[in-house]
């Protein structure tokens, strides 16, 4: 079984953002609505990327996830800095908020 | 220094304006990110890992006090209170938002600064020695020609859409300081034997997956002649440069693939062809432009001062400081001030808004409103009277800025790595905090004496680790960060890229594996040897041993 998000960057300011179940953005990964299998993944990810959405984010793609015990933790590190920030500025990104 | 005439301020302008028309354009929807992802990086706006990012042009590493004021200002008010300083001489900005930019650029025009060619297959910030035009071992200041270089490569019409990207470093001074050799083109300024001043062309160095030390492709060429000539190699790059494989596609591609010799024989072709048109320039114009480098108002003074020898035998701080920071200025009683941006355990090259205003303050007060950005990640106040040195290193020291580690094994090269940068495979920042503090100890550094750790996060090499005397490459192995060792290479003129030691080190070996590499050499090394100097003389072997045994 993999898990899988997608995830991109936000238009405006950047910032990185997660597609939710009503297919809105999120900052924070734990909205994230969850694809299980490489199916539900692709049509995931074809909804994230629609045309109309190019005026609200930047290049969507998925990421491999799992379930821990706080919620959704993605898979490779780099993913995990982009949920919470640079590791060598704690006091920056979504980890400061 | 170079100011701004009215073409100048007129093609900033006008592009500030383009600009903001362009993002207005992408936020309201009109164009589509494809589209728009060419025109912002152009102008020097990239998408990271958190953020957009904005890289700044800092021309030949050259700013004046109210510039540096103006980039300080900039990182408060559209950024998050602080910047990085790069291998290229430039700064970053990493949280901007996009629909905030096209007034950072204005500001930025305010001050005569601009992001125009900080990205794109196009000729870049043109780089050089950060002591340039101070210097005591300069034949002569090299910026009036990095300025030529800079007007003639800005919007040039044929080479916009290069097969990559394309660097060009110069050096005043038979000593490198601006790695030269690694360049896609290097000019190392010297006299021929008519005693007239020009440069030798190198051609193909980089660094980046593929390294190459560059290969001369004429031994003198002189001022008259030199844009002509640039203007010939880039037309033999931009015809014969590969364009199907981005990875082979920058001109040491070519140089390699075709061989020096046969580049040589296209370049003189083509040279030959437009050597007696408008690109020829004239003493004249050349004369104007020196003049717009023209040395600042030194007074005239002893090289001895009395209360500058007081304090460095009063204050130990002080002349530790002047021992690594310090350097000879060309000018009797004045000196070159480093600037370290790596104080123990902090994060190279990056400073924040307050510290960036300081230095701008400092540098009217001591140091005729001029400061310089090194390639090595440092600032530099270039023309400091002695007698004021002491005043300046205790104000920069109340600002943690005082660190005396220039050269020493705590003065890391470390790109933005995975904590910021969208391309990176592993940290180099963490890596680089983690070696400064193991070694932050002056005395150790002292002992260890010269040693140049280069970290990078990725395989492009921003953090130049092939020419580090030791140099690390992060890479991601079945998603955990490793480590690479290369050992030997040098960026100086003597450049040499080093050479992979062995296998990699877990994020948790790798400072031990650094540290067992220094002891080694401070076991075996002859008197007065550096580091380098000790690997050129003994080889891998005994280093690999000691990382490997018998592995």
């Amino acid at each position: 079984m993999s898990l899988q998000v997608v995830t991109a960057n936000r238009l405006d300011d950047g910032l990185v953002v997660f597609l939710t179940a009503d297919g809105g953005w999120s900052e924070n990964i734990h909205d994230s609505r969850v694809a299980d299998g490489k199916e539900a993944a692709a049509v995931l990810l074809k909804e994230a990327s629609a045309p109309e959405l190019d005026v609200v984010i930047v290049g969507p793609y998925l990421i491999d996830v799992e379930q821990g015990d706080g919620g959704l933790v993605p898979t490779k590190y780099r993913e995990v800095l982009r949920t919470k920030g640079p590791s060598v500025r704690q006091d920056l990104g979504y980890q400061a908020v | 220094m170079y100011r701004y005439d009215d073409f100048d301020r007129q093609l900033v302008q006008e592009r500030t304006e383009q600009f903001r028309e362009q993002v207005k354009r992408r936020l309201a929807g009109d164009i589509t990110e494809e589209q728009f992802r060419p025109l912002r990086l152009m102008n020097g706006v990239y998408l990271q890992l958190h953020a957009y990012m904005l890289r700044v042009a800092v021309p030949y590493g050259t700013l004046r006090a109210d510039q540096l004021r103006e980039l300080g200002g900039i990182a408060r008010k559209y950024d998050k209170g602080y910047g990085h300083f790069t291998t290229r001489q430039n700064i970053q900005y990493n949280w901007p938002k996009l629909d905030e930019i096209p007034d950072a650029l204005l500001d930025l025009a305010n001050v005569e600064m601009h992001a125009i060619q900080t990205s794109g297959n196009c000729i870049r910030n043109t780089t050089t020695d950060q002591y340039a035009g101070a210097a005591a071992d300069e034949i002569e200041d090299p910026r009036p020609y990095c300025e030529l270089i800079r007007q003639w490569s800005t919007f040039h019409p044929e080479f916009t859409y290069l097969p990559r990207k394309f660097k060009i470093a110069v050096t005043g001074s038979p000593n490198d300081r601006a790695a030269v050799k690694v360049h896609d083109i290097g000019l190392r300024m010297h006299q021929n034997d008519a005693g007239e001043t020009g440069f030798e062309v190198i051609v193909g160095g980089g660094l980046g997956r593929t390294p190459f030390v560059g290969k001369t492709v004429r031994d003198f060429i002189g001022k008259n002649d030199l844009f002509s000539y640039l203007e010939a190699i880039l037309r033999v790059y931009n015809r014969f440069g590969r364009r199907d494989n981005k990875y082979k596609a920058r001109i040491k591609i070519l140089v390699h693939e075709e061989g020096v010799e046969e580049i040589q024989r296209l370049v003189e072709e083509e040279w030959a062809q437009i050597k007696d048109g408008s690109l020829r320039i004239g003493d004249d114009e050349i004369a104007q432009y020196i003049e717009q480098f023209a040395p600042p108002a030194f007074e005239t003074l002893s090289d001895d001062d009395a209360d500058f020898e007081r304090h460095k035998a009063e204050n130990r701080g002080f002349s530790n400081w002047v021992r690594s920071n310090v350097i000879e200025h060309k000018q009797p009683g004045y000196a070159i001030a480093s600037v370290s941006l790596k104080p123990i355990g902090g994060i190279p090259g990056d400073a924040t808004d307050v510290q960036m205003e300081l230095v701008a303050d400092l540098s009217e007060k001591y140091s005729f409103s001029d400061v310089r950005v090194t390639h090595e990640q440092n600032l530099v106040l270039p023309h400091v009277k002695k007698a004021d040195l002491f005043a300046l290193w205790t104000e920069l020291d109340k600002a943690n800025l005082g660190t005396a580690n220039l050269g020493y094994v705590t003065d890391i090269i470390a790109c933005p790595g995975l904590d910021y940068c969208a391309l990176a495979t592993a940290r180099s920042i963490p890596l680089s905090q983690r070696i400064s503090e193991r070694f932050g100890d002056l005395d150790r550094q002292h002992d260890i004496g010269e040693l140049k750790i280069k970290i990078s996060g990725c395989i492009n090499a921003c953090g130049h680790h092939h020419v580090g005397h030791i140099g690390i490459l992060g890479l991601d192995k079945r998603g955990k960060e490793f480590y690479q060792i290369t050992l030997g290479g040098d960026a100086s003129e003597n450049a040499s890229i080093g050479k992979i030691v062995g296998a990699g080190f877990s994020e948790a070996e790798v400072v031990d594996a650094i540290e067992s590499l220094v002891t080694k050499y401070i076991d075996i090394r002859d008197a007065g040897e550096r580091f380098i100097d000790t690997y050129r003389r003994v080889g891998t072997d005994p280093f690999k041993e000691v990382l490997y045994g018998d592995r």
